[in-house]
């Protein structure tokens, strides 16, 4: 492609971005609300102070380690919908491995991320040997995965693992020390090591689809099976590395949410990371480098309008509807183009 | 009344799928439109009946031009079209499916639907259950409700398109003596088909395709050879080609049958011999492409045996007649071959023999530049597959093929191409072939079957009915095995 072609495709992505801006400012004005005043508040809500910092950066781990997994069942043609059970299933391994391995941080901690990577991992494989060999599409079986990850994490919460002497869905007794992610800040859960685990994840996708014959064969399934196929390229194998791979990185983020944030194992343990990292991979066209800023822009969206909430009396849930907006304005426009390109290429 | 297309055009990018169509349709006639697939038959019927736009031309019923936009206004004027396979929903009732095109209602009357269905049902003999789920019937009775449904929307124009297909002899006899009693009644009915005989059987007038055109119109009866003549063109192939020795068997096909779904290929023995070229004729989906699929592993062979190159190979899978050098290249050359969205360069990776684990992109760029330089592929080493023109993936997939091949298995290598490249796909063939390596092709093209094949094995229904040698056969006596006939 040339550079030309280049940066004429980049303005067409900028459209749909510059209407959702738009479309926010209307929802915001509608809402009573000044929108310079509103997004400032947001910024601020999301970044201003090393406490604040630290927590986005903390729900951003996970959510780019969802979405670094999906880039590649993406690519394989997958729509891993059973992310979201793969994160949770992360937890709950990593939630066993902080709660039943003994000893010191520097082995309970790894512990538990190799423990969350193998949960989520065996939660994906499930979805993709029910699609490989028992052809269930992968968003219904991904989708039913789901439903039982949730239900064994409630079940843990509320049973065996149950506080003693309470029931209830508020979470396990928290982790002890030792079992938790190491912290540089007093009173901060900032993590090095999540964030630097998420930023391996990001380099690690971004060279397996780019540099290796693993990822070029990967895209060659997900975008013509039969073809890859006849290639020679046992298409059912790449599937399954596909789903593992997602499975491993999801089950870390699921690690993350248990001994970095939650310090506990709670129902709603995956967050909803599973979910917004579609949205983020959607709006990232796939490419494993665009990523890191857009999860940073969701994250900040949904943490700073709580900000909304407190100071202009808005509701928080705009700063939801504003990044669905954009992600849908963004996929129409890439429909729009499509579109535009077919017309004028004779078919 | 009568039904007339005026110099209708359709274009599919380069390829002039129906160029100044013109067909004059009287009532109560069964009209025939013959010809080989890729004639433009089911282009023009698709026109006909709204779901495909022309990009010129005129349809006019007793003078009046008709707006054939879509399926529901063809209908509505009167155009009513019987697919190949009907358009039933299967987990619906019979009277869900009569009344599902009807327009207008917005609450369906099941009771009153049911009576018109057998009002319109008895004069022909059908008698369906109206609360039995369509999954029930036959193919034969599926087209029946098809038929009953158009009537009853108030078709007057009736097309069939290859309406034998899938359908048992009695079936055929039925659906035959329905269509006569139609035309009797004064409708206009379209009889689409590649089959010689049938067409002979019912029709009284029929029209001949062959690439995109009207190629001649006569009454019927008339004698075969004309027709043939007209399906396939004058073949002027004089088979001069010099005997070339070959080596000793490379595929070896004993007692084999091949069973693809509802398709099966029975019976099959022959040999293929190194450095042998050997083509398959016959109309599309005789069983051509499941004796191809089978000769590679896609299709499991249910009794018999395979070799290649004195190997036995039944019951192997793809990859294993891959590792044993045998290469397969389907039709869908964008749909079975080549990656949509990739490049050239990473078609050749994918392709090629270095299976390391990190892709050196600066030497994979070189060799890939080097491959299109020498395939003469006019493209970069950047561009996606999809942006090439025919003749140039098909020069792609030659180039992508590993080396020393012992059997190469092709699907119409020409189909589509201009003479140019279908010229130099054969150049590469057959240099193929001069390395020893054993070729066997599916063509619709009599010439090029004549040309390049040392023997040709004609199918028909899922049979091989006669193996010829090519040097004494003429483009008649091919045409009249095609068509299921013993030559005189």
């Amino acid at each position: 492609m040339t550079l030309k072609a280049r940066s004429k495709r980049s303005y067409a992505n900028l459209a749909p971005i510059a209407l959702a801006v738009l479309v926010a400012v209307v929802l915001l004005v509608l809402a009573g609300a000044n929108p310079f005043e509103a997004f400032k508040l947001m910024g601020q809500g999301a970044f201003s102070g090393w406490t604040k910092t630290g927590e986005t950066l903390m729900a951003w781990v996970p959510l780019v380690l969802a979405a670094a997994g999906l880039i590649i069942t993406f690519n394989a043609g997958l729509w891993n919908i059973g992310i979201e059970g793969q994160i949770i299933l992360g937890g709950v391994a990593a939630s066993w491995a902080a709660r039943e391995v003994g000893g010191p941080g520097w082995v309970v901690v790894p512990a538990a991320i190799i423990a969350g990577a193998l949960g989520g991992m065996l939660w994906a494989l499930l979805a993709g040997v029910l699609k490989t060999r028992f052809k269930v599409n992968e968003i219904f079986g991904g989708l039913g995965l789901d439903f039982v990850a949730a239900s064994l994490a409630v079940y843990l919460v509320i049973g065996p693992w149950s506080r003693q002497g309470v029931a209830s869905t508020s979470g396990t007794d928290l982790f002890r020390d030792e079992a938790r992610l190491p912290t540089i800040l007093e009173n901060n859960r900032l993590s090095l090591v999540a964030v630097a685990l998420a930023i391996a994840a990001v380099v690690f996708v971004y060279y397996l689809m780019r540099g290796t014959l693993f990822g070029l064969r990967l895209k060659a399934v997900g975008r013509n099976a039969r073809s890859a196929f006849l290639l020679g390229i046992p298409t059912s194998r790449y599937m399954l590395g596909a789903f593992a791979l997602c499975g491993v990185l999801a089950g870390i983020a699921g690690s993350m949410q248990a001994i970095g944030f939650h310090f506990k194992l709670i129902p709603a343990i995956s967050g909803g990371y599973g979910f917004l990292g579609i949205l983020v991979v959607l709006l990232a066209a796939f490419r494993a480098a665009w990523i890191a800023p857009i999860a940073l822009f969701f994250i900040a969206m949904s943490r700073g309008s709580t900000q909304l909430d407190l100071r202009l009396d808005v509701d928080s849930a705009l700063g939801g509807v504003i990044t669905g907006i954009l992600v849908l304005l963004v996929i129409l426009g890439g429909g729009w183009q499509m579109r535009r390109l077919k017309r004028r290429v004779p078919a | 009344m009568s039904l007339l297309l005026e110099d209708i055009h359709k274009r599919f990018g380069a390829v002039h799928a129906n160029n100044a169509i013109t067909i004059e349709v009287e009532k109560g006639t069964l009209h025939g439109l013959l010809g080989e697939n890729g004639a433009g038959k089911s282009t023009l019927m698709k026109v006909l009946s709204g779901f495909i736009d022309r990009d010129s031309g005129r349809v006019l019923l007793d003078g009046q031009e008709l707006d054939l936009s879509t399926p529901k206004t063809a209908i509505q004027a009167g155009v009513g079209m019987l697919h190949q396979d009907p358009l039933v929903f299967l987990p619906l009732s019979v009277v869900d499916n009569f009344l599902m095109g009807s327009p207008g209602h917005r609450f369906l009357n099941r009771a009153e639907g049911a009576a018109e269905l057998r009002k319109i049902s008895e004069p022909f003999g059908f008698n369906f259950d109206p609360d039995a789920p369509a999954r029930t019937l036959t193919i034969g009775e599926r087209q029946q409700l098809e038929i009953v449904r158009l009537l009853w929307l108030g078709a007057k124009v009736l097309i069939l398109d290859e309406p034998t297909t899938g359908i048992s002899e009695i079936q055929r006899v039925d659906l035959f003596a329905t269509l006569r009693k139609l035309a009797d009644q004064g409708m206009i009915v379209i009889f689409v088909s590649h089959k010689l005989e049938e067409v002979e059987e019912l029709c009284q007038r029929v029209t001949v395709m062959r690439q995109g055109r009207v190629v001649g119109e006569t009454a019927l009866p008339t004698p075969a050879e004309r027709l043939v003549e007209m399906m396939f063109g004058q073949v002027i192939t004089a088979s001069d080609r010099p005997q070339v020795e070959h080596g000793e068997d490379t595929l070896v096909l004993s007692g084999v049958t091949f069973k693809e779904g509802n398709l099966e290929v029975a019976d099959l023995s022959t040999s293929v011999a190194k450095g042998e070229v050997i083509g398959l004729a016959g109309l599309e989906g005789s069983g051509q492409r499941t004796f191809l699929g089978g000769c590679t592993g896609l299709v499991p062979v249910s009794s018999g045996t395979i070799t290649v190159g004195g190997r036995s190979m039944t019951k192997r899978r793809y990859r294993d007649f891959m590792r044993d050098g045998v290469h397969y290249l389907p039709a869908g050359r964008l749909e079975e071959g080549l990656v949509e969205g990739l490049s050239m360069t990473e078609h050749f990776i994918l392709a090629g023999e270095d299976k390391s684990f990190f892709i050196d992109w600066a030497a994979a760029r070189k060799s890939s530049e080097e491959s299109i330089g020498h395939f003469s592929i006019k493209g970069f080493h950047d561009s996606p597959a999809e942006s090439l023109s025919g003749g140039n993936q098909q020069r792609l997939l030659l180039a992508m093929m590993p080396p020393g091949l012992k059997l190469l298995l092709m699907e119409h290598p020409t189909r589509g191409l201009d003479i140019e490249s279908a010229d130099w796909v054969w150049t590469q063939i057959l240099a193929r072939r001069d390395e020893g390596t054993a070729i066997v092709f599916a063509s619709a093209d009599l010439d090029e079957l004549l040309r390049y094949s040392d023997r040709i094995l004609v199918f028909f229904n899922g049979r091989i009915i006669k193996e010829v040698e090519a040097r004494s056969t003429t483009g008649e006596q091919l045409g009249f095995l095609i068509g299921g006939k013993e030559p005189e």
